[in-house]
């Protein structure tokens, strides 16, 4: 049995019952139906066509079900009338799905969960494992989701920036369990860019390409971080970088610029430097200036101060850094860093302890523990 | 099979007595303190009795429903009389005696210089459902 087959068919057989009339959470209860009814019956009977054959078996499904409630009947006649409009092409079917899985209507958290589930094809299982909850508690996230859709009609595209949002959360979530969110994300991503032209989806996927290629070289094997100038740049994935610099040349060409270009124009500025010292950090520091002009976040103005004090050295850093609100998240651990390589090595240890203190995760803590431990480690206790 | 919970204190624990603070460490006995840890852990799934582990960050804050309409009174940041769990690790075991084993051993994590840390470990007994009767 074929899974990444069947996961592959799974949104468009969807797409296709939901064009159809049929009602999301009833749509994906069927296609679940016809997925086991292939599981068992294909081994023995493999079909010609089997998107053909999971669209014949859910559609009868949702029918079946559907009969089963009298006063869904007069919406089935009405439902099967429409059936008949005409062909559509599978990959609009899809697209459809993506906007209604990352719908406003949606918490991140339940968007989420309702792409990877009906876009993806991930079981609630898979899901939960990678969000490390209960099964059942991912089985009623994605139960409510489905309910808060399921009046949503499928007549006009919805906010491609809603939908990067939702891939980006994904990508983000990175490894756990037996799901690779981020190669899930980076499938998704891909799935979505050939199925509508739009810059930032071609920016998003060179961002997430570019990443990934790093990704094998940003921690040791028991779980250390590696910082990015001591990265072993001989094991990031040149195919990867080769592809995502390709992907973004091409979005940038048509000088439609939005943030996930930009973010990615930065990784491509990393991914091409030979060696960390050959960093070209001022058209980086550019590139943040545009980024800035785009968002105006004030994770984007912290992470442009690194970058001023690795172009301008650290001083001009922490007069960038100074501008900034202290209680930013990495805000501490950046000026650690800034007032190492300034030469004051003292309140570097005691603002890498302190950053320490406020790390979001334990391998981010454990690494600036260490910096810390590094510095003091130079003095007698 | 009982569970416990081993529980780390950022304070409120009496003193270690190999009381260096980490960042004061090598980055060589941190790395060896943060290996035993991991050790420990992975043993413990090996002989079926581990359950779960969680880190928790420093910062907590106490939340009190206050009368309807009101909102909830809160007094973090921790005042310095009060005890901070750093984190906790759930096992199941046959015995208190082998829970209480394990928590001398996971005490003796190293510090600097790499001698043990003897930190005080919390070992709190789960509730039980009631047993079943059988007779």
């Amino acid at each position: 049995m074929n899974e990444a087959l069947l996961r592959s068919l799974t949104p468009s057989v969807l797409g296709i019952l939901v064009r159809r009339g049929a009602d999301f959470a009833a749509a994906e209860d069927a296609v679940q139906d016809a997925l086991v009814e292939a599981v068992r019956v294909w081994p023995a009977d493999p079909p010609r066509d089997a998107k053909g054959w999971l669209v014949t078996v859910a559609w009868r499904r949702f029918l079946d079900a559907t009969r089963a409630d009298a006063a869904r009947r007069r919406r089935e006649d009405r439902v099967d009338a429409e059936a008949e409009a005409g062909p559509t092409p599978a990959t609009d079917d899809t697209l459809q799905l993506y906007f209604l899985c990352a719908h406003p209507s949606l918490t991140p958290a339940s968007a989420v969960a309702l792409t990877l589930r009906a876009v993806g094809g991930l079981t609630t299982r898979q899901i939960a494992d990678a969000y490390l909850v209960p099964e059942a508690t991912m089985g009623q996230r994605i139960s409510r989701a489905k309910r808060t859709v399921s009046g949503v009609r499928f007549d006009r595209p919805g906010d491609v920036a809603t939908v990067l949002r939702v891939l980006y959360l994904v990508f983000n979530e990175g490894y756990s369990g037996d799901v690779d969110l981020s190669a899930e994300a980076i499938r998704l991503t891909r799935q979505l860019a050939a199925a509508i032209d739009h810059p930032e989806v071609a920016g998003l996927l060179a961002l997430m390409l570019l990443h990934h290629a790093r990704r094998a070289t940003r921690t040791t094997p028991d779980g250390s971080l590696v910082p990015l100038a001591e990265q072993d740049r001989g094991r990031w994935d040149t195919a990867s970088i080769a592809e995502g610099v390709g992907i973004l040349q091409a979005a940038l060409a048509r000088d439609r610029l939005g943030e996930f270009q930009a973010q990615a124009a930065i990784a491509a500025l990393h991914a091409d430097a030979p060696t960390a010292g050959e960093t070209d950090w001022v058209q980086i520091v550019e590139w943040y200036d545009e980024l800035t002009r785009l968002t105006d976040s004030p994770v984007v103005r912290l992470n442009r101060a690194v970058a001023v004090g690795e172009a301008d050295g650290p001083r001009a850093g922490l007069a960038a850094l100074a501008a900034l609100d202290d209680s930013l998240p990495r805000h501490t651990a950046v000026a650690a860093y800034l007032h190492e390589r300034d030469g004051d090595l003292t309140t570097a240890a005691r603002l890498y302890a302190e950053a320490a203190g406020r790390a979001p995760n334990l391998a981010e803590r454990a690494h600036l523990t260490r910096q810390a431990a590094r510095l003091n480690a130079r003095r007698p206790h | 099979m009982a569970k416990y919970l081993l529980l780390k204190h950022y304070r409120g624990a009496p003193a270690p007595a190999n009381n260096v603070p980490m960042h004061r460490w090598t980055p060589e006995e941190v790395t060896a303190h943060i290996r035993y840890m991991q050790d420990f852990a992975a043993r413990l799934e090996g002989t079926g009795e581990f359950v779960d582990a969680q880190a928790l960050a420093p910062e907590g804050t106490f939340v009190r429903y206050d009368g309807e309409g009101r909102p909830p009174v809160t007094d973090g940041p921790f005042a310095e009389t009060k005890d901070l769990i750093a984190g906790w690790m759930m096992i199941d075991v046959d015995s208190h005696e082998r829970a209480v084993e394990l928590a001398g051993e996971l005490s003796a994590a190293p510090g600097a210089d790499g001698k043990p840390i003897h930190e005080w470990i919390e070992l709190r007994p789960f509730m039980a459902a009631p047993p079943t009767i059988t007779e």
